[in-house]
């Protein structure tokens, strides 16, 4: 007789409180709050504590982060709602610009400038991509992949807002830690706020518009406003990234306009896990340390950062944060069968 | 313009590439009328309700709603005058759950004006209106996704989608194809009711017996073109009528 070889599966169980609805919580312990808080307030702690620990270099890579990181969530909510967009850097150029031109011609300080760019920014994105929110797809990205080039090569030529050498000498963000909580405060909020809508029923209809746009336009919703609207908040997002950048290096050149920041956003927020935005999120504080600790290996780093990527989408292709969060709302043990 | 003309469609035509889809059809709908279309497979049926809510443009003719000329308008636009349409093959997002499928309607602007600002919970009107298409409420269907519904659920769901935005004019195209006896049994007295209750209904169906029973007048299609309009006696009496569908007539040459 042959030996029964005990077999062992894994059993799966859901960890979760029981819910009355998707943001009504029935909290019966401490600990089922800590459950619950601990997951949003840690990455929130961690980040505003980071400025104080990392000083120099370090503290340069966590303000480029955070810009990417904006990049990301503006790529992720156009993606709600079935707009796919290869040019970030265009809405970062347009917000550059912006601000660079005021501070530099009318030497308006920050506090003015910030606003009319994240504003003004979100206006022209909108304005000159509305044109184009009928196209689906590869379609509307290969226009916006364009887009960042043109307006590149039309400074290039024309030689205005300072061609080929940029504008210098702008005015600086406040001294100290100033900068750096800025654009921490920025990303976290967009990061929160948009993860609120997405769920609320605005939310749901972008959703619904990525889905099945003909069933959301037989419910009387005009689907080619709200992608204008969805232009609007994701410009207005990538323009205050760019005007932040200006400020911060004091400087506006061309390269804001550079195929790296239409990439890397899409790379962050496919590595987290699109449709999150916690995952654009996480995925742009893993990429731009990661890119940035690679710069000591110079000629491969690229080789490197791609088989990374490449090894990371074949290995979680749903995203790092879906990984994380089923395994966070699930206990696994092996359970023995036969 | 008549007074009692709710629907008007003139000499309306419409081909993809070398297919005539619609040809030349006119009818009109008075307020409160039930209208049957039938036909044989690519008669036409669907395209007329793509013409009619906007999703297709005609090459010629007109729609005129309410005497305003609608023809060509985007479909939002046209859905958002009252004009509620189903799918064939319904069109549901099926990663959302069953109730949360109408807040899609329940969040436009047109419903938003009809219920006068005064505004409950958009999920209560939805889970309402779903206990009424038979899904219970108590029961956790309404919560389930979309996706996991059995087809004469989706079917019905998508029926509930139409009727959140409170039609003025319900088109309901093939709603009881892929539908099991019993759904259709219990899905009809609903649109008997939406009829009693006073709403225009244009209804697209192959199933002759349960159609007949409900509507007051009906319009047969074959090759994109009219060949008969009546009572249902009427038009299963017609001559072309019983060609189109038995194929009798076959002389070559």
């Amino acid at each position: 007789m042959a030996e029964v070889e005990a077999k062992y599966r894994k059993k799966r169980l859901d960890r979760g409180i029981k819910a009355r609805a998707d943001t009504i919580f029935a909290i019966a312990s401490y600990k089922e709050i800590l459950y619950l808080v601990l997951p949003r307030a840690l990455p929130v702690i961690l980040l505003l504590a980071l400025p104080l620990v990392l000083t120099g270099y370090w503290g340069k890579v966590l303000v480029y982060a955070c810009v990417y990181g904006l990049l990301a969530l503006s790529w992720d909510f156009l993606a709600s709602c079935g707009l796919f967009s290869l040019g970030q850097a265009f809405f970062l150029g347009i917000g550059a610009y912006i601000a660079g031109t005021l501070s530099y011609y009318f030497h308006w300080p920050p506090v003015i400038t910030l606003p009319i760019a994240t504003i003004g920014g979100g206006v022209i994105s909108a304005a000159l991509l509305s044109p184009v929110v009928r196209l689906r797809g590869v379609y509307f990205a290969m226009v916006t992949l364009m887009l960042p080039m043109l307006f590149m090569k039309m400074i290039e030529t024309t030689g205005i807002f300072g061609g080929t050498h940029g504008l210098s000498a702008l005015k600086p963000l406040a001294k100290g830690w100033g900068g750096t909580y800025l654009v921490i405060g920025v990303f976290l909020v967009s990061l929160f706020i948009f993860r609120r809508i997405i769920n609320e029923d605005y939310g749901l209809v972008l959703r619904a518009i990525r889905d099945d746009d003909r069933a959301v336009m037989s419910a009387a919703i005009n689907i080619y406003w709200r992608k204008i609207q969805a232009l609007f908040v994701a410009g207005a997002v990538g323009a205050f990234a760019g005007a932040f950048m200006t400020h911060h290096y004091q400087f506006v050149g061309m390269s804001v306009f550079a195929l790296d920041y239409s990439i890397l956003p899409v790379a962050a927020a496919a590595l987290g896990g699109p449709g999150t935005f916690a995952g654009a999120a996480l995925g742009s504080m893993i990429l731009v340390p990661l890119s940035e600790a690679l710069r000591a290996l110079s000629g491969l780093r690229i080789a490197i950062y791609c088989v990374i990527m490449i090894l990371s989408v074949i290995a979680l292709p749903e995203g790092i944060f879906h990984y994380i969060e089923r395994k966070y709302h699930q206990f696994e043990r092996l359970v023995r069968v036969g | 313009m008549e007074g009692d003309t709710f629907l008007k469609i003139e000499k309306l035509s419409k081909h993809f590439g070398g297919v005539q889809a619609v040809w030349d059809v006119s009818f009109s709908l008075r307020k409160g009328e039930f209208l049957g279309v039938i036909g044989p497979n690519g008669s036409g049926k669907t395209t007329l309700v793509n013409l009619i809510t906007g999703f297709v443009k005609p090459d010629s003719g007109k729609v005129i709603y309410q005497g305003k000329d609608i023809t060509g308008k985007m479909p939002y636009t046209i859905a958002g005058l009252g004009i509620s349409r189903t799918f064939q093959m319904v069109r549901l997002f099926y990663n959302l759950p069953a109730y949360k499928n109408l807040i899609i309607p329940l969040s436009s602007s047109r419903v938003k004006k009809l219920r006068g600002g005064e505004y409950g919970e958009r999920d209560d009107v939805a889970v309402d209106l779903l206990d009424d298409m038979g899904f219970e409420r108590d029961s956790f269907v309404p919560y389930k996704l979309a996706g996991s519904l059995p087809h004469g659920y989706l079917k019905r769901l998508d029926l509930a989608r139409a009727m959140a935005l409170r039609p003025d004019l319900l088109i309901l195209d093939e709603l009881f194809s892929g539908m099991a006896m019993s759904e259709v049994a219990s899905t009809l007295p609903l649109i008997e009711k939406f009829h009693e209750e006073g709403l225009t209904i244009i209804m697209i169906e192959h199933r002759l017996k349960e159609l007949f029973r409900v509507v007051d007048r009906v319009m047969v299609l074959n090759f994109g073109e009219k060949i008969a309009e009546g009572s249902p006696q009427e038009v299963m009496s017609a001559e072309t009528v019983k060609k189109a569908y038995l194929g009798i007539e076959v002389e070559i040459g």
